[in-house]
């Protein structure tokens, strides 16, 4: 299951798509009335599924090219469309960035040698197509995501509503508070259901700076404290108005008579502005008041993780022992910070 | 220190709607404190005053109000032997 692979398989994340001749057939500019290549649908459509992103590096005259993907009903698949007259390779570099992932998790399929070479040498981690490949590209592991969570599905929209969100933000004349008070943040805590473990395991291993121990947990980790009685594992979501941020955050709280210990409390950075880690921690406080316990928290230095640091002291917790850079917290859940009254949190009971 | 406390209070303007914040004013009693804004508070604290927030100065007293920051601050160039602006 999860075993260590040896030889890291290319994933591809981005497919890049030229114009002219690949996604349909004839050169817009000479004013051809160009096709849909037959096929190109089903795979934009089928990897938009898996939770393979879709991009364009096209010379041509982007609002002609823009109108003419809107009337085959394709434009929404495509993120940070690159259409100008720039190298294939800067525009490609320009997607990999925007969409934060590596050059070696996008493909660019394009039926000029030309293009394909000033890429492939420019940027050699590249994966490389020519449209002949279409034809058995949904077959090729290289196109088939090992997981395939519920989030795959809405990946792209997630990004989409990011990049409005982030434009929103930038756009905004005032006060971070007013900014946020105008989102309609809905949070959600619920105890991890089996679908949510890839993704719980996928945070744990790419969550830094609000990470408190900095400890990964496979699959099978979670699974199993996912049904012991002894623990509480909680995952966390947000959406607001402009769309889903999906499972931001995690919780392993580990529950004895007397004393819970919270041994893992992350939240993904794309949130860290959003006030919400506070909220899952605030729950758990009152949480272990209620039940009578005392409550404690593991935190470890990592280099990279003191923003958590600083959250955990101003949310009222106080050091009880250090052992080089663990260190273990208690709070006196005597004062348990209030939520904002502009975000709504809803709980989820087990099972639901 | 009247300068001092302009400066921190024009570093939290930044983010609350209420624009003038009174010295004692609670700022974590508003509720918006967030962690990416508590981080940024303790940074610009140490980058502004040339000062090292230690573990032991992170207690959510110390950061409370305007005033409260303002204190801090004078200690701790103080304990290090450094003249405040």
């Amino acid at each position: 299951m999860s075993e260590p692979e040896t030889i890291k398989k290319r994933q591809v994340k981005v497919l890049v798509w030229d114009l002219d001749d690949t996604l349909w057939h004839g050169t817009l500019l000479e004013g051809d009335t160009v096709q849909v290549r037959q096929g190109v649908p089903e795979i934009l459509r089928d990897l938009d599924q898996r939770g393979i992103l879709h991009s364009i590096a096209s010379k041509n005259d982007a609002e002609t090219a823009a109108e003419r993907l809107r009337t085959f009903g394709l434009l929404d698949y495509f993120l940070y469309p690159q259409i100008h007259w720039s190298a294939k390779s800067q525009s490609i570099r320009r997607i990999a960035e925007s969409i934060n992932v590596g050059l070696d998790a996008v493909a660019f399929v394009d039926d000029q040698p030309f293009e394909r070479e000033e890429v492939g040498q420019t940027l050699p981690e590249v994966m490389i197509l020519s449209p002949e490949d279409l034809s058995d590209l949904l077959e090729r592991p290289e196109l088939k995501p090992r997981f395939i969570t519920d989030e795959s599905a809405i990946r792209r929209r997630m990004y989409q509503a990011d990049i409005e969100r982030n434009r929103a933000e930038e756009e905004f004349q005032g006060p971070t508070e007013e900014f946020l008070a105008g989102l309609g943040m809905r949070f959600g805590i619920a105890p991890a259901g089996e679908a949510d473990l890839q993704r719980a395991e996928e945070l744990t291993v790419r969550t830094n700076q609000l990470n408190s121990t900095g400890v990964t947990y496979s699959y099978e980790e979670l699974d199993l404290l996912r049904r012991s009685p002894a623990h509480l594992l909680l995952v966390a979501s947000l959406e607001d108005r402009f769309g889903t941020y999906g499972k931001i955050g995690l919780a392993v709280v580990e529950k004895a008579q007397t004393c819970w210990t919270l041994r893992l409390l992350l939240m993904s950075c794309r949130v860290m502005s959003r006030g919400v880690g506070s909220i899952l921690l605030s729950h758990l406080l009152a949480e272990a008041r209620r039940a009578g316990v005392r409550f404690l928290a593991d935190f470890r230095d990592t280099g990279r993780n003191r923003m958590m640091k600083v959250a955990y002291r101003f949310a009222g917790f106080r050091e009880l022992e250090r052992d080089g850079d663990r260190l273990l917290l208690e709070h006196d859940l005597e004062a348990i910070q209030p939520w904002p009254e502009y975000v709504e949190v809803a709980l989820s009971q087990p099972g639901e | 220190m009247d300068d001092r406390k302009a400066k921190i209070r024009a570093f939290l303007s930044r983010f609350f709607r209420q624009h003038e914040l009174g010295d004692q004013e609670d700022i974590f009693a508003l509720g918006f404190v967030n962690s990416l804004l508590a981080m940024q508070l303790v940074q610009f604290v140490e980058k502004e005053f040339g000062l090292t927030v230690e573990d032991a100065d992170l207690d959510l007293d110390n950061f409370r109000s305007v005033q409260r920051i303002d204190e801090l601050v004078a200690r701790k160039l103080g304990v290090t032997g450094h003249v405040g602006a």
